[in-house]
């Protein structure tokens, strides 16, 4: 294959009439694809179904939550509706939401190479999310699973009498859907960078995807056996986690956390590369500190890997045990911390605007911080064992889930939806959508802080009168947050066919994912480029490249 | 104790609000300082490795503060005082079984003094529960198969929730109560209105009809070790090792009497897992513990001269 | 775009045969250090019950057949010398002697696998196998004085050994599944000196499983085994 050097500055393509959208229209070119671009709008299909079946749970807990009694649904159905919620959210929308949508499609372009490492795995992998899916769908229209996304034992294994081993399967198989992709992230970062394209320049979200990947792969298999544990002890009834067999509950508690922890850094590290593209594009300049916020990631995953019983402060560990891990945990905060500020750097002297993308990485800046702080909160062992499994949690959680990953996926999607689709989304009802969520959201979870420290339980279907006004607040907070997320539903489909068309590089961004066309052909490049220039050469893009879009 | 974790909460409140203050304004400042219709041209800054290191330094140290502070509180909370008035606790689906050392026994509500420290002994019978008292700031999993302990001293008489805090099934939202704080003038009547043995008479009772004290004997060396003085000791195992015998040591050998075999007895004591329930455990442990050796009541009815000195050991 | 000629095995989406060949190798690594935080969760758990309960492990870990034990982890290294030789045929060119070779390391899987059936048998004879038919009244025999053990943690023991056995004769019965697939592929002469990859990764694969049954045997059949 010839490769040529294009120059930094180098104008952009025209786009071309064939591009791998309409290279091939059956539905076999769809299901059968290997290419990365066509799998990352598989998944992006498939995550926005289970993200708004999630939703809809969401929806059904904060309805009942309206009053003190539980009178909209029977305490079981509500049990099963927050596990559902609580399974589907996690495993079937966070943790595969960046990684498998913006990174499948980005992380071959922005390093320069025709497709992933293994792209048939690729493929299996959206399989198997699939399949994955229509398990637990199939556990949700046949009874449900009562024991909450964290299924403790022995309540799973010996008291519950819901589909635990169905629901398992389904977590156990989108499990490996989740390491084939860190795999194949892994490998690609490594070994099918473009020429010249040196660690030292990549993009971040690069770096924070590769470090994503290395929590993926050694995290998950963790609590796949786990998921087999329990299953085992249920049909066979084996002892393992039961205190009446010589079993012990807490190590179920242990290896689970183990990855679950770890989890939740798999869901926030590819956004936080998200926020670094769009600060970098927006303030038109380097991201400060390049090396730290790289760096930053994979401590941050490393150190994820040390924290995980600070879950299980109040679960019967030793004391010193406990004290160790809040120790540890603090540590975690120190890499995230640094991002923050490095981003804030970034403003400095910078030449901002304020288009949409901006407005969601303002967003989670804001938003990361106060989960972030609220997490050194629960951190402290004095002040968790008041909080702990208290609606402070769950504020907490949803924040940095919500008002950071979330936040950060949908900057990122409508920074790259011209380059998914050729076309613009409507500047005016994003930016209005942004405005719904951020307020919709602070409405819905910051109550629930005061909840919890006031003392109401989590995952309770009814609750003390004098827990209801803020429950009331929160739940007004939540039709606002429905509906500043069906608004980008509209108007991304709508663009579809009527947005603006768009060419290769609308923001005037770095990266060489703009320097294809958009959207791009199915072999991402028509020559191999060979980098000579550093990241972020926004000093470099020449003022002939700042325009609007233009409309042909 | 309810004070401290408050004030520490401020404290937190204030570094954490202080920090979100700042980075707020700092980015609205920065972003409309510099927006592009004013500063249409950026500068392209790498970085400043002091930068770094201030701002990873400084907040590391900020953090350690609330490390410590949250680690003291927490290992107060975590040891009880010496005299605390014990009460057991035995959580299952759906509620709150209490009993008093004293025999009282309460469903779902927990009566207590002002001005005494109050330390639980609590189990489970079935799955984890959490024991959950939002107005004293405290809280302890109730583990299925061991004790877990928790300790508060009430200060204001009142009504207190009383939440379970650990997901355990369909009225995992119901299986509340309170604690009830009273004057102790007024809890010693409480007291004494209602027939109960204390815990420690039922223990004796099932320590006679189980058959235990044919082989725990006080008087002379029996098949079993004498339990007098044994509460709180160290115990000398067959196999070399040395173990506490704590209230789950206890408990463990009469479900699991092959686990511990104490140097020097033959491993013939039969397993009580299935024949005693969780408050007769209870019972039985309360009894143990009080078995000192320095004029108890208990040994009176004993047979023959001196209690045999605790942990004499003679080989069969 | 021309299209120059190279090996058919090569994928359009890598820029050379040697990256392709690299980007397999650390794949395949990748997922030899998932299979191992996958067993190491089994690894945990038997760790703490033995800590544990270390009477009733040793008693149960006595009630194994320590010879048919041996003889399997014989059967795996061996088997791991011939995949190894495969590779050699392989990158030689032999094509017969790479075909026997995989023949006969899958030869030596079944074998390994039926030893174990075997075993398994012996276990459900003795209602050693958890679960409502499991039974345990032997005693551990600590140089000769028989402690007694709770059997409730010898059937803890015993559900451990069935679970990291049985997850571990999975992976077996794939090794074999592959391994026969790649036999077929060579006999039709798929693999050549320049390309056999797919021979020395499964080759890691195999290794990786044997070296799991290395710890597996003396962390199962041989707690407290004295002359």
């Amino acid at each position: 294959m010839a490769s040529t050097v294009i120059p930094a500055n180098r104008a952009p393509a025209p786009t071309p009439k064939l591009n791998y959208l309409n290279n091939g229209h059956t539905l076999k070119s769809w299901l059968l694809t290997t290419d990365h671009k066509r799998i990352a709008i598989l998944y992006l299909i498939s995550v926005t179904v289970f993200f708004f079946l999630g939703g809809f749970f969401a929806m059904l807990i904060r309805l009942e939550l309206l009053t003190p009694q539980g009178d909209l649904m029977q305490a079981d159905t509500y049990n099963k509706v927050f596990t559902m919620h609580g399974m589907i959210m996690v495993f079937f929308f966070l943790i595969p939401v960046v990684p498998a949508v913006l990174g499948n499609f980005l992380v071959p372009i922005m390093i320069g190479a025709k497709d992933l490492a293994f792209p048939r795995i690729n493929l299996l992998s959206w399989y198997l999310y699939i399949i994955g899916g229509i398990l637990i769908s199939h556990v949700m229209l046949t009874g449900g699973v009562d024991t909450g996304w964290t299924f403790y034992t022995p309540f799973s294994t010996e008291y519950t009498n819901t589909k635990i081993v169905e629901a398992g399967l389904a977590v156990f198989i989108a499990g490996f859907s989740s390491i084939f992709t860190g795999l194949n992230f892994i490998v690609t970062i490594h070994r099918m960078r473009a020429p010249g394209l040196t660690w030292d320049r990549l993009p971040l979200f690069i770096w924070s995807n590769y470090a994503t990947s290395l929590v993926m792969v050694l995290g998950t298999p963790v609590v796949a056996i786990t998921i087999v544990l329990v299953a085992v002890e249920r049909l066979f009834h084996l002892g393992i986690f039961d205190p009446r067999l010589g079993g012990d509950p807490l190590l179920f508690q242990h290896l689970f956390w183990f990855y679950s922890h770890p989890a939740v850094y798999i869901m926030i590290l590819p956004s936080m590369g998200v926020v670094s593209e769009l600060i970098a594009c927006f303030a038109r300049k380097r991201v400060f500190g390049y090396k730290f916020v790289a760096l930053s990631s994979v401590a941050i995953a490393v150190f994820g890997f040390l924290v995980w019983a600070h879950h299980m402060f109040v679960a019967g560990i030793s004391l010193y045990a406990a004290m160790i891990f809040s120790f540890l945990s603090f540590s975690v905060g120190v890499p995230s911390a640094v991002k923050v500020f490095n981003w804030t750097a970034t403003l400095y002297k910078g030449s901002i605007s304020y288009a949409t993308p901006m407005l969601y990485a303002f967003g989670f800046i804001g938003l990361f911080t106060m989960g972030g702080l609220t997490g050194l909160m629960l951190a402290t062992i004095g002040i968790d064992v008041h909080v702990t499994d208290t609606y402070f949690v769950v504020a907490h959680f949803h924040y940095v889930m919500v008002g950071g990953v979330l936040m950060g996926y949908l900057g990122g999607l409508h920074f790259w939806w011209p380059k998914m689709t050729g076309r613009m989304y409507p500047e005016a009802w994003a930016k209005l959508s942004a405005l719904l969520v951020f307020v919709g959201f602070n409405l819905t979870f910051f109550p629930q802080f005061i909840l919890g420290y006031v003392g109401m339980p989590r995952r309770y279907w009814q609750y003390p009168p004098e827990f209801q006004a803020l429950n009331v607040l929160s739940t007004a907070g939540a039709s606002i947050l429905a509906a500043g997320y069906l608004l980008p539903m509209i108007y991304f489909v709508w663009s579809l066919r009527y947005g603006k068309i768009a060419d290769a590089n609308p923001w005037a961004a770095a990266g060489l994912e703009w320097k294809t066309t958009s959207p791009p052909p199915t072999f991402n490049f028509d020559e191999t480029p060979v980098v000579t220039w550093e990241a972020y050469n926004y000093d470099e893009i020449p003022a002939w490249e700042r325009r609007a879009p233009v409309a042909r | 104790m309810a004070g401290q974790v408050d004030a520490l909460y401020i404290y937190l409140l204030l570094v954490a609000g202080v920090m979100t203050a700042l980075i707020f304004l700092a980015v609205m400042a920065l972003a409309i300082k510099y927006r592009r219709a004013r500063h249409p041209n950026a500068e392209q800054i790498e970085g400043s490795t002091i930068l770094e290191i201030i701002w990873s330094v400084i907040p590391f140290f900020v953090m350690l503060t609330f490390f410590i502070w949250g680690a003291v509180i927490y290992f107060q909370e975590r040891t009880p005082p010496a005299d605390s008035t014990e009460v057991y606790v035995v959580a299952k689906q759906w509620m709150w079984k209490i009993e008093h050392v004293e025999g009282q026994r309460e469903i779902n509500e927990l009566h207590v003094p002002t001005g005494q420290d109050i330390k639980l002994i609590m189990t489970s019978q079935d799955v984890i529960h959490s024991f959950f008292v939002p107005a004293f700031r405290i809280k302890q999993d109730v583990l299925p198969g061991r004790y877990t302990t928790l300790w508060f001293k009430a200060t204001k008489p009142g009504r207190y929730h009383l939440f379970c805090a650990e997901y355990c099934g369909t009225q995992h939202s119901g299986m509340g109560g309170d604690i009830v704080v009273m004057e102790p003038r007024d809890y010693a009547q409480w007291m004494a209105g209602g027939p109960s043995a204390p815990l420690q008479e039922t223990g004796k009772q099932l320590f006679s009809a189980l058959g235990c004290a044919t082989c725990h004997r006080f008087d002379v060396q029996g098949r079993g070790p004498n339990l007098v003085g044994l509460y709180n000791t160290d115990v000398l195992l067959e196999d070399g090792r040395m173990v506490k015998a704590d209230e789950n040591y206890v408990r463990e050998s009469i479900l699991n009497p092959t686990a511990k075999i104490v140097k020097g007895f033959k491993p013939v004591m039969p397993t009580f897992q299935g024949i005693v329930s969780d408050e007769q455990l209870n019972a039985l442990v309360a009894y143990v513990k009080s078995l000192t050796p320095t004029g108890s009541a208990e040994l009176q009815n004993q047979p023959a001269a001196s209690p045999a000195q605790p942990q004499k050991m003679q080989v069969q | 775009m021309e299209h120059e000629a190279h090996n058919p095995a090569l994928l359009h989406h890598f820029a050379d045969a040697q990256q392709q060949k690299n980007a397999a190798s650390l794949g395949m690594w990748l997922f030899l250090v998932t299979e191992i935080m996958f067993f190491g969760g089994m690894f945990c758990a038997y760790l703490v019950y033995r800590l544990a309960h270390f009477n009733a492990f040793a008693a149960g870990s006595q009630q194994l057949s320590i010879w048919l034990g041996a003889t399997n982890t014989a059967v795996l290294i061996i088997s791991s010398v011939t995949v190894v030789l495969a590779v050699k045929a392989a990158e030689a060119g032999k094509r017969k002697v790479l075909v026997g070779y995989l023949v006969v390391t899958v030869l030596l899987g079944m074998t390994f696998l039926v030893i174990k059936g075997f075993e398994y048998r012996e276990k459900f004879e003795k209602h050693h196998v958890p679960g409502a038919t499991f039974k345990f009244t032997d005693t551990f025999d600590d140089n000769g004085k028989q402690i007694p053990v709770n059997p409730k943690e010898a059937e803890l023991f015993f559900s451990l050994y069935f679970a990291m056995t049985g997850m571990h004769a999975l992976h077996m019965i794939i090794g074999c599944g592959l391994f026969s697939v790649l036999a077929v592929l060579a006999w039709k002469g798929h693999y050549t000196p320049g390309y056999f990859t797919p021979i020395e990764n499964a080759g890691l694969y195999w290794h990786l499983v044997d070296i799991i049954w290395i710890y597996l045997f003396p962390l199962l059949y041989l707690i407290s085994r004295h002359s």
